[in-house]
């Protein structure tokens, strides 16, 4: 049934056949080796695979940072492989929300304006709108109380749903997070892990990129690469409960 | 991307490095300073030349005897007699460009007031010469067309020669002074105006008919010298083409033969002595120049160093969507704001330096308005120019490889 219920949801990305060469020298490294899937909205899918699977080839296809050798990509139904990079970069503006590894934050600014950051390059945003969206994007990842806290005044975990915050900010058709609990400790890991738990259930659509397997029992779907290649793509009918995981942890003693 | 976020983007990355901006800052500061402050100085020492040259009566044409050959023999222009009473006329009736014009004979020798005397010299010219030359009477009156006429022994005097010979403090007009051994009744005292330019004193001197001092002191019947005026400063070269053309045609010249005078106008000594302190003030501007450049390579080196700093942050800023154009922008504006606060704050010193300097050390300033607009624009350009390669490098940065730039 809920198979189903997925069928019907929108495409937000399609990918067809894509191929990604790179030019080393004189080799050719095929980093990606036709790929192809489809994901829907509302999905949270974790991509894993080991360094040199190309799965941040495939992240940079996805993100829009990066055209494939070959091969067709639809995000929310538009084709990236003909644009330019002033239209890639307007589509990444409007469409993606990133996460990164190492949060990313400007230094020595707060959290709101780090937040409203993305809104700055869309000129149809204007300053008042920018500032309720960058709030209301701050209250969802539970900052509400830390809008002025400085980005050097933060720990991880807070610089890490600031950034999550700056990629929700714009409301965008898929989240991409690139190894976003690799720098935290488990408790905080599994704090920010709750955090896109949350986000799924009100059915925004994550894709999380990570070599870590523990992460991929938390998500609804499971793509594996190696070497170009997908190798595995199922579907997780038995998605943990990250926010139970964490009560479970032994508790600190400070 | 709207110019008005950039800029806020722009201002807060610069705020966010406060110390650095400013050290950058200086180089500029110092620059336009530098050139605001020499160009002032060179300026104001070409205008109070100008100011005095004018102050002579910047229209001046003085025409002199030219030496002559004869018989192979160069003759001094002294001794030469080609300047007569109808070359006078002439130039008076003829021409179109010349307002005034007087004849000028002078002696020098000691004048005496009983128990004073001082070395002076007499100038026996028209009335037209207060006018050529700016004299003013200030005390008294001038003498008349009936005192040329009558070779009247009257004169006037000039105020260095009024302090030699009545130190008291008595009022001269109407007292009799000998010079040499004529008596002159003295009808008006001059209004005093300093020392020229070439250091020499305007108001030692006596002036008295021609008619007078040819006859009675010189025995000549000859002029040494004849001086006008030009319509304006401007018609200076039309006026002297007029009188050339008279004296050729009066002294019965060939077309092959060498003027028999010179001519030479107040504005060709005025730009011999402005090119003087036009050169120096290109010089002190070449060096306050080089000083603006080095603050522009300054900016550069800091965009550069701030461009690779910054290489995570431009990576992401190109990830969430800024375009390479938003990026430039971005650089560039760091870089323009840094070079025009610099040159705000670098006019401001400038203006400053220059006023102190006319306070202490009492040297003329003059501040153009072109000057500061100029420093102004060139320190803008200067922030353009040096910021365009780091920014153009920022901008080509691929975001991909910039954002995980460790």
């Amino acid at each position: 049934m809920k198979r189903d219920d997925t069928m019907e949801k929108r495409e937000v990305i399609r990918l067809e056949q894509i191929r990604r060469d790179f030019q080393v020298g004189d080799e050719t490294v095929h980093a990606l080796r036709g790929v192809s899937f489809t994901i829907r909205e509302g999905e949270f899918v974790t991509i894993m695979g080991t360094s040199g699977s190309g799965k941040s080839t495939l992240l940079n296809t996805l993100g829009c940072l990066d055209t494939p050798t070959s091969g067709e990509y639809y995000l929310d139904g538009v084709s990236v492989r003909t644009m330019d990079k002033n239209q890639r970069a307007t589509l990444r503006n409007r469409k993606i929300g990133f996460v990164f590894q190492n949060y990313n934050l400007l230094p020595k600014t707060t959290a709101i304006e780090n937040v409203e950051l993305p809104l700055m390059y869309n000129p149809q945003c204007k300053a008042a709108e920018r500032r309720r969206r960058a709030i209301e994007a701050l209250e969802a990842v539970g900052l509400g109380d830390r809008l002025m806290h400085k980005s050097n005044q933060m720990s991880g975990g807070q610089m890490q749903r600031v950034a999550i915050a700056r990629a929700l900010v714009n409301n965008p058709a898929v989240i991409l997070a690139d190894e976003a609990t690799g720098n935290l400790d488990t408790r905080t890991s599994f704090e920010v892990l709750v955090l896109f738990q949350q986000l799924h259930a009100e059915g925004r659509t994550i894709i999380f990129v990570t070599h870590n397997p523990e992460i991929a029992q938390y998500s609804s779907r499971n793509i594996t690469l190696r070497d170009g290649h997908i190798t595995g793509d199922t579907r997780n009918e038995h998605m943990l409960n990250a926010a139970e995981a964490l009560a479970r942890l032994p508790q600190e003693e400070d | 991307m709207n110019f008005a976020n950039l800029f806020r983007i722009a201002v807060k990355a610069l705020s966010n490095n406060k110390l650095r901006g400013f050290l950058t800052m200086l180089g500029i500061i110092i620059g336009v300073a530098s050139v605001i402050t020499m160009l002032a100085i060179g300026q104001g020492s070409k205008r109070s030349i100008q100011a005095e040259i004018s102050e002579m009566g910047s229209n001046m044409i003085m025409i002199h005897p030219g030496g002559d050959r004869r018989g192979g023999v160069q003759l001094s222009a002294d001794d030469m007699e080609s300047l007569k009473l109808e070359d006078l006329e002439d130039i008076q009736t003829k021409t179109r460009y010349v307002t005034y014009v007087s004849p000028s004979v002078n002696s020098a020798g000691q004048a005496v007031y009983g128990a004073n005397n001082t070395p002076t010299t007499v100038y026996g010219v028209n009335l037209d010469y207060l006018e050529i030359r700016r004299y003013r009477v200030d005390d008294g009156d001038t003498f008349s067309e009936q005192d040329i006429k009558t070779a009247a022994k009257v004169c006037l005097v000039g105020k260095t020669v009024v302090d030699e010979l009545f130190p008291d403090g008595e009022n001269p007009v109407g007292k009799v002074i000998r010079f040499g051994t004529i008596p002159f009744r003295i009808v008006g005292v001059l209004e005093s105006k300093g020392y020229n330019s070439m250091g020499m004193d305007q108001d030692d001197l006596i002036i008295a008919p021609y008619t007078t001092v040819q006859k009675r002191i010189l025995a000549i019947t000859h002029l040494q010298e004849i001086v006008c005026s030009a319509l304006t400063e401007a018609y200076t070269d039309q006026a002297i083409d007029e009188i050339s053309e008279i004296l050729r045609e009066n002294h019965r010249l060939k077309p092959s033969d060498e003027d028999d005078f010179s001519i030479r106008s107040q504005q060709e000594m005025a730009s011999m002595l402005t090119s003087t302190t036009d050169m120096m003030t290109i010089l002190l501007a070449a060096v306050a120049g080089i000083s603006l450049l080095v603050g522009g390579i300054g900016i550069m080196n800091i965009m550069y160093v701030s461009v690779t700093e910054r290489t995570r942050e431009i990576g992401l800023r190109m990830s969430i969507g800024a375009k390479g154009i938003d990026i430039l922008a971005q650089f560039l504006i760091e870089s323009i704001l840094i070079s025009v606060t610099g040159g705000l704050i670098g006019v401001v010193m400038g203006v400053g330096a220059a006023v102190a300097v006319n306070l202490i050390a009492a040297f003329p300033i003059y501040i153009q308005p072109w000057s500061v607009f100029l420093s102004f624009a060139v320190c803008t350009l200067t922030g353009v120019f040096f910021g365009w390669y780091p920014a153009q490098k920022a901008a080509m940065l691929d975001p991909i490889e910039a954002i995980r730039y460790e």
